[in-house]
């Protein structure tokens, strides 16, 4: 797998960074290495044994149907950048 | 099928239908997940992403979408993962959506749809997973800028996917009702479209007979079963037309447009989602006891289809009426009631299809809020049962007990309504019409049958309406025969 730097853009547009044309190089070199280490762990044949999904033999915890939470909006709304009427305010979005 | 220009197209629908779980509380926080209140009041801080909250999921929600997979017969998938689809939106603050994409708690079933003719079809679920709903975005407030709730956000929705089993929007809109009739008999979800408790979207595409499934749109947020009428029957003609003019269809997102009755791409740039799944790790996989979900099956109340076929075994009823009757299930169990308090299920389906539901509609009320409880209902067809009353006058008394909400014996007795069977009193009002009639009399006896209609009015006129028709009928024929 080479990734390259059109890649690159589109990774970190998904992700909404900003990464500078010059540092293109740079980051689709380290991407490529850390994906060329997953082909290597990819050559060991898991076919037949079960994903590993926790290392603690678990269930998933489940909480009652009630109201325990919430009714706190001045600290949901403490760090917003802006804030008007109980609502975060935020650069038009339409769709 | 659709009959276009250059001949017949066959409409072929998918929907995805987002149903919100009724329940207190979110599906992975404390927070309310009841409708409306002050903006972000109902919002914990894992709903708003703080750093460092974890998600724990709320028990009920659970088995809320396990007895939705159970009332569309569905296969129960005991272990569950969840993912995060990836995307940047400012109403979802995690960044991510928790939902479930390769591994999701309902597999296939299907919901059987009741055709007109009283005939049914089967629609194929394709699956029904859990996910969190997104908050609230307002931008009508601020001509820059967009105001933020959330306190939807984290609210629990079942995504339920048909297959692409359904052929016209009358088709899509049974599938509709249906699937809300399903969900509301099982509490797992209050239905309720204009809250947007049960959103829809609509894939379409058309194809001519035989060939191969033709591209697809999806119209999104379509919010009533008319508008998922409105907009296939709108999507489809669109496609046809661009097609038989020679034009291809481009995969893409559409609005449904309420106002105008039509759909139009969505604005914005449509660059291909990428939402890069992968199982959350803030959560173990959702595994369910097989005993709990027995448990789960035991508790299902009887479904609108099991209902409408034992309506039709039990009382008799036709397809039709059946399934009108089982639509909603406070309908059903009013209709239930009557019929056995008047002991003839065919008579309270009539009285409750018929002059009951143009009652409540007149008064724009509910079957839960009905002017005639079920058992007075069913008093009144007693009355007509045992020749108390004759049908046409119960018509009346119906209406006065919409009124009056008096029982129907009462009205009986204070207007003088009780039918007259009595042989000799029909019989003097009989002779009483023949004499005032002598031309029409005679013109009857040489042949004119149809006079006979006339006669029966005027004896009714002269009675007050209140003699027994059949008695009238019989004593007539002899007396007019000579």
């Amino acid at each position: 797998m080479t990734i390259d730097k059109d890649t690159v853009t589109r990774i970190a547009s998904l992700a909404r960074i900003k990464v500078r044309e010059e540092e293109k190089e740079a980051w689709a070199k380290e991407l490529d290495g850390i994906l060329g280490w997953i082909d290597q762990l990819n050559e060991v044949d898991t076919g037949h044994v079960a994903p590993l999904t926790s290392v603690v033999e678990t269930a998933l915890p489940m909480r009652d149907d009630r109201i325990t939470d919430g009714h706190c909006p001045n600290e949901i709304l403490a760090n917003a950048p802006a804030q008007a009427a109980g609502f975060f305010v935020v650069p038009k979005v339409v769709e | 099928m659709i009959q276009g220009e250059t001949g017949p197209w066959d409409v072929i629908v998918g929907m995805e239908v987002h149903a919100q779980v009724l329940s207190e509380a979110k599906l992975f926080s404390g927070a309310s997940a009841r409708f409306g209140g002050a903006p972000n009041h109902h919002v914990s801080l894992v709903d708003a992403a703080m750093p460092g909250m974890l998600p724990v999921i709320n028990k009920y929600c659970v088995e809320q979408a396990v007895r939705a997979g159970l009332g569309l017969k569905a296969r129960i998938n005991l272990t569950s993962i969840f993912d995060r689809k990836n995307y940047f939106y400012p109403d979802l603050p995690q960044g991510y959506q928790i939902s479930q994409y390769k591994n999701p708690i309902v597999g296939e079933g299907a919901v059987e749809i009741d055709l007109p003719g009283g005939e049914t079809r089967r629609i194929g679920i394709t699956r029904l997973h859990l996910e969190q709903d997104a908050g609230k975005s307002l931008h009508d407030q601020n001509p820059d800028e967009s105001y933020i709730d959330l306190n939807r956000a984290g609210v629990a929705l079942m995504e339920i996917v048909s297959e692409p089993d359904i052929r016209s929007s009358e088709e899509a809109a049974l599938y509709l009702k249906k699937l809300r009739a399903i969900l509301r008999y099982l509490g797992a979800c209050d239905g309720n479209m204009e809250e947007g408790s049960l959103r829809a979207d609509v894939n379409v595409s058309v194809r001519r007979p035989g060939e191969k499934l033709g591209t697809r749109c999806e119209v999104k947020n379509v919010n009533s079963v008319r508008f998922v009428a409105q907009a296939v029957d709108h999507e489809a003609r669109r496609q046809i037309g661009v097609l038989e003019s020679g034009g291809t269809i481009r995969q893409e997102t559409r609005l449904f447009d309420a106002q105008k009755g039509e759909t139009r791409p969505m604005r914005g740039k449509e660059e291909a989602h990428d939402y890069r799944y992968f199982p959350d790790p803030d959560l173990l996989p959702l595994v369910l006891a097989e005993e709990w979900v027995e448990s789960i099956r035991a508790s299902l109340p009887e479904l609108p289809d099991e209902k409408k076929r034992r309506f039709m075994k039990e009382y008799g009823l036709t397809a039709y009426d059946a399934g009108v009757l089982v639509a909603e299930r406070e309908a059903a169990d009013y209709f239930e009631q009557v019929a056995k308090e008047s002991g003839d299920g065919r008579q309270a389906a009539n009285w409750v299809t018929g002059e009951l539901f143009a009652a409540l509609n007149a008064a724009n009320k509910g079957i839960s809020n009905s002017p005639v409880p079920a058992p007075q209902l069913g008093a009144l067809i007693r009355l007509i049962k045992d020749g108390t009353i004759s049908g046409r006058t119960a018509k009346d008394v119906f209406a006065a007990m919409v009124d009056t909400r008096k029982p129907a014996a009462r009205i009986v007795e204070e207007k003088g309504l009780r039918q007259v069977s009595d042989a000799g009193a029909i019989e003097a009002a009989i002779d009483q019409v023949m004499q005032a009639h002598e031309g029409k009399l005679a013109e009857y006896r040489s042949g004119k049958d149809k006079l006979f209609g006339f006669f029966v009015g005027q004896v009714m006129k002269a009675t007050g309406g209140k003699a027994n028709p059949a008695v009238v009928n019989d004593l007539l024929k002899k007396k007019l025969a000579g």
